[in-house]
This record gives C-alpha cells, structure tokens and sequence, in this order.
C-alpha cells in the first residue's frame, strides 16, 4: 500500500459485505473494481461490477436489514468505509449532503426498471412464440 | 439651517455626490431587502480566494445551481499557483484532512486521490514526558485521514510526483465551469445599483451580483472588506508557528510512521503542539500564546519531540513561518451579496480548518442558490452554521483549559497515559482514547467530547486510573516510550 493511500486493502477475492448478514456501514470504492453478486437456492447472479468511486451499501444507512447482497473484490481495491453515525449526523446539519447518494440510488432504479422491462419483455415475447 | 448642514457635511468630508450615493443605495437596498435578491439566469459570481474555502464554494454553487436549472458565471481571483513549490504557493497550513471531513468529501463524490495524500494517517502517538502511547483509528483500522500538501511541498523539495491539494480542488471547480483568474484582489466596493465592484493593482474593475471572500484570516483584504457596511467586526486571531523538517521518506516512514505525532508537555503557553509525517518531510504546527522564538526553541529542545530524530538531532528547517489562525469568527460574516467563508469567517477552533472551509463553504453556496443573496437570507440560512461552529468553539475552550490540568500536573499524565494504555489493549469500550482521538482528529464537535466526560463511567474510569497510576510500587519507574 502506498503512503499516500486512503481506506482499507483488499485483494482479489475478498468478501467486503455478505449477503444476509448485517452492518451498519457505507462503503466508497478508492481503486480497483468489485463485484455485487446474489444468491438465489444457490445459484450465484452477478448484479453489478463497481469501480472507482462508486459506493455501495447505502442502504444500511437508511435501514435496518440485513444485506441484500455479496460484494467480492475483482482486482486489488482500496476501500473507504463511511460511519452511519458520520453520515447521519452531518446530514441532519445539511440534508443536501444526501443528494449525491439519492441521485446514485435514483440512477440504480432506472437501470433496474430498464432491466426488469428488457426480461419482461423477452418473457412476454418468449411466451408468444410457444403460443405460436 | 441648510448652510448649517452644509456645513457639517463638509466638516464630514462627505461631498454632495457621496450623500446621494448613499441615500440611493439605501433606497435600492431597501428594494432589494423587500423584494429579496435571489441569483438570476446570467449573474456573475466571485469568488475572492482560492484555497479549500473558495473552490468549495464554486464547486457547491455550481453544483446546486445546476440542480436548479441555473447558469452562474463563476470567476475565482487567486494569484499564487499552488504547482509553485516554497512560500509562492504555500497556503501556511499543517495539511490534515480530518477523519470527518475524508468521509464527507467521498460521499460527496470528492475522492482524495494517492498523488495529493502525502500520507495517509491511521493512529495517533500521544507523547508526554511519563510516556507514549498509541492511539489507533476506532474501529475500522483504515487510513482516513490525509495529510497533505496545500502548495506544492516546501521550496527546497524534490519533485516527488505529489500534487497539491488547493490545485486539487481549484481543479474541480473548473470542470464544473469555474474560471480561474489569476489577478491580485486589493480593494472592493458597492455600486450604487449594490453589486459588489471588484478592484486590484493591474486595474482590475470587474462588478459581481455576488462576492464571496474566501482570503482567509492573512489577507489584507479583510480590512477593506470590513469597511463595506455592516461588516464590523473581524475574527480574532492566534499566530501559530509551523515549520518543515526534510528528513527524507525513509527516516519518515521509519521514525514516524503512519502516525501524528502530538505532544502534551509542561511547557508554559503552549497550546498544542503535533508533528506530521509527509512524503520527505515532517511538517510541525505548533498552537500557543504569543508565540515566539523562545517558546519554539523549548518545544524544539523537549525530549519528547527530540527522541523522534535520528540521533536525537533536528536537521536544520527547511522552512517556517508564523501565520494566524482565527479563534473567534466574524460575528455578522455576510451583507448584501456579500458573504465570508472559511477563516475569514468562522472556523473550527484549532483543528479541521479545512473541515471548517467545507461546512461554511457549503452553507453559504447552498444559502445563496436557493434561499437568496441578501443580507436577510445570509442571516437566515448561512449564520446558523456559523453559530452552531462559534457556539461549539466555546466550549473547545473550556475542554482546552481543562486540558491544561494534562499538561500541568504529571500525576493526572501519569493517569491519562495508564488509562489509554489499557484501553488500546483491549477490545470493548475505549472512552478516553475515543475522546483523546476526536479532540486531536477534530472528527467529533466538542459539545459530544464534553458530554462524554461528563459521563459518570467516564470519570469512575478516570479516577481509578489516577489512584493506580500514582500508586507507589517498589522499583517503580516510568514507562519507556512506545516503539513505533
């Protein structure tokens, strides 16, 4: 690790959050990538592939739930972790400070609704043609 | 009784142009206050300063007026250029990023990248003369504070590919359409329509619907800023002494670690005083009471700090210097279109004056895009973080006065050192290290600091320490400093 780097070293391979188990904290990628996988009876569906500046488990600032998926690290990352009560207590101060998160979790949702048309819509087509 | 008049105004030195003027500025003040003057489509924005306060600011302005859909012209005035090593580009700062602040930045999309991170902290050594100890990042172990290099590193320094992080931040504001004019700023005044004309020795004349000063607590410009209506008074200040000492990386790396190394010594008048590790340097800030030579030399000559050098000898300084800080903010730091931030406002009391730049800095952008430019919005939207910071600040003094009892009295060391020992030995709870770790990283506000010592747990915990830590045992001598 270099002098000047920030956050906390993580290797290829390493579990930064685990599906199901809970946490409190926010997570900003420095360097390298990661991988958001879940997993459903056991079969392994990658969600996302997260890269410098990019965060991840917001959602435990907001809720109390366990998380809602695995984050593996793809190459060599530094990784910065955000404290809920940081976060919470500067936001009371300056709501605006959540803008950034809403519009990242803003932007999430519409490529979800994306992904969810673009499978429904190959069901919808998939089943036409069986009918046909 | 018009001759009268005449008369006094002439014994005024007021001219028949300038009681116009007034009387037609008060009249379009008014109107304004009434009306409310808010940032319109087109208006022109500077920003005088441009360190961490200014570009933060043109960097929140710009940001939230491009949430609402408005266009802001936006020109910064700063005439050092911070890729200039020694005093032409040095901004007269220790160079910490708070714990507190790292965060804030990254969720606000702001990452400090390794080219301007000299080196990233993760634990403190509190030295005393009854001994050392170490103070670790609670509880995650990660490197979250930065030390920097506000210039380009002192005069003498080799290029080491490190960036400076004012450049850093100016360099931000200009992807988000910030111009950066590098022109002296040495005068301002109000035009009759009540915009603020910018003035400098170039002849530099340029009108803004709004001025932010951003010059910190060193500029001359203050006093004309002063002079412009209702900005009375001025922050009051404390000199400080910080210099650079060039030991090259290896002897950093291993004399100092990744550690800030603070000092808490019986030296009459000193406040505060901690010693950075930075690429090929060590940069020590030193806080106290009319600071001068003599109290530097006894800082310099304690063994606590000497024990840290390579045969306990200083290498002579690469460079110094006696800047001022302010300890107690503007208490009216805004006008008509005029607003302070960072120190020449309000800042945080000893520490985290970059964490003081982005809270005021932010405030007060957020303040003028959606709430207006008048005095009456400043005093509205942009003075509650600054009282939250002043009143917060008051209370910093009187953990600092009690904090001199630390420094005073060698039994209550003595129970200070054996009580964070003991801590940073185990897993659990760890609340006076937490409460040493937040009054030096400036993470915590010192309403939360105060509050915690007050705990009866606290003080329990404290007053055993101070019985077994003085307790006499045979042979008992003082701890030797903790390795690094």
């Amino acid at each position: 690790m270099r002098s000047g780097e920030l956050g906390g070293t993580y290797q290829p391979g390493d579990v930064v959050v685990r599906e199901g188990e809970s946490d409190d904290r926010m997570f900003v990628i420095q360097k390298g990538r990661v991988e958001v996988v879940s997993d459903r009876d056991g079969s392994e569906t990658r969600l996302a592939v997260l890269g410098e500046g990019d965060f991840f488990g917001e959602m435990a600032l907001f809720e109390h739930s366990t998380r809602a998926a695995t984050v593996r690290v793809l190459e060599p990352a530094r990784i910065l972790t955000i404290d809920k009560r940081t976060f919470l207590r500067r936001v009371q101060k300056d709501p605006s400070l959540a803008f950034n998160l809403v519009k990242a979790m803003s932007a999430r949702l519409r490529r979800l609704d994306d992904e969810l048309a673009r499978v429904k819509a190959q069901i919808a087509s998939g089943g036409e043609s069986r009918v046909g | 009784m018009h001759s009268s008049v005449t008369g006094l105004r002439s014994s005024l030195g007021l001219t028949e142009r300038d009681r116009l003027r007034r009387t037609f500025y008060r009249l379009a003040r008014a109107e304004d206050s009434r009306a409310g003057i808010e940032l319109e489509h087109g208006d022109r924005v500077g920003i005088v300063g441009g360190g961490p306060a200014g570009s933060l600011f043109a960097t929140f302005l710009l940001r939230m007026a491009d949430t609402i859909d408005l266009e802001v012209e936006v020109d910064v005035y700063e005439a050092r250029r911070f890729d200039h090593k020694g005093p032409a580009g040095c901004n007269h700062c220790g160079g910490i990023v708070s714990e507190f602040l790292v965060q804030l930045l990254s969720i606000e999309g702001v990452n400090l990248p390794p080219s301007i991170v000299q080196r990233g902290i993760d634990s403190y050594m509190l030295h005393m003369d009854v001994g050392s100890v170490r103070i670790e990042t609670p509880p995650t172990h990660e490197r979250r504070i930065a030390a920097v290099y506000r210039g380009n590193g002192p005069r003498a320094s080799e290029d080491s590919g490190f960036d400076s992080f004012d450049r850093f931040l100016q360099n931000r504001a200009v992807d988000l359409g910030a111009r950066i004019r590098r022109r002296l700023v040495s005068g301002l005044d109000r035009q009759l329509d009540g915009r603020i004309r910018l003035r400098g020795p170039d002849g530099l004349d340029e009108t803004y619907d709004l001025v932010a000063i951003a010059s910190g607590i060193n500029s001359h410009l203050l006093d004309r800023v002063r002079r412009l209506d209702s900005l009375e008074d001025v922050p009051e200040v404390l000199r400080t002494f910080i210099c650079e000492f060039p030991l090259g990386r290896t002897q950093v790396r291993e004399r100092l670690g990744n550690s800030m190394h603070v000092f808490l010594l019986d030296i009459p008048r000193l406040e505060f005083a901690a010693l950075i590790p930075k690429g090929d340097y060590a940069t020590l800030c030193m806080l106290g009471h009319e600071i001068d030579e003599e109290l530097v030399q006894a800082l310099l000559d304690a063994p606590e700090m000497r024990r840290l050098f390579p045969g306990a000898s200083l290498p002579p300084l690469a460079c110094h210097c006696f800047p001022r800080i302010n300890v107690r903010g503007s208490s009216r730091p805004y006008a008509d279109r005029v607003v302070l931030v960072g120190d020449a406002g309000v800042t945080r009391l000893y520490k985290d004056g970059i964490g003081g730049a982005y809270r005021t800095a932010k405030a007060a952008a957020n303040a003028a895009v959606l709430h207006g430019i008048s005095a009456e919005s400043f005093a509205e939207h942009y003075a509650p973080a600054c009282r939250t910071i002043d009143r917060d600040n008051a209370i910093g003094k009187v953990i600092f006065r009690f904090s001199h009892l630390f420094q005073r009295w060698r039994f209550v060391r003595r129970g200070l050192l054996r009580m964070i020992a003991r801590e940073q030995q185990r897993n659990g709870a760890r609340p006076m290290s937490g409460v040493m770790w937040d009054m030096f990283t400036g993470s915590a506000p010192y309403r939360e600091i105060l509050l915690r010592t007050l705990r009866p747990a606290f003080v329990r915990s404290l007053l055993w320490n101070l019985v077994a830590g003085n307790a006499p045992r045979p042979g008992r001598r003082e701890p030797n400093p903790e390795p690094l």
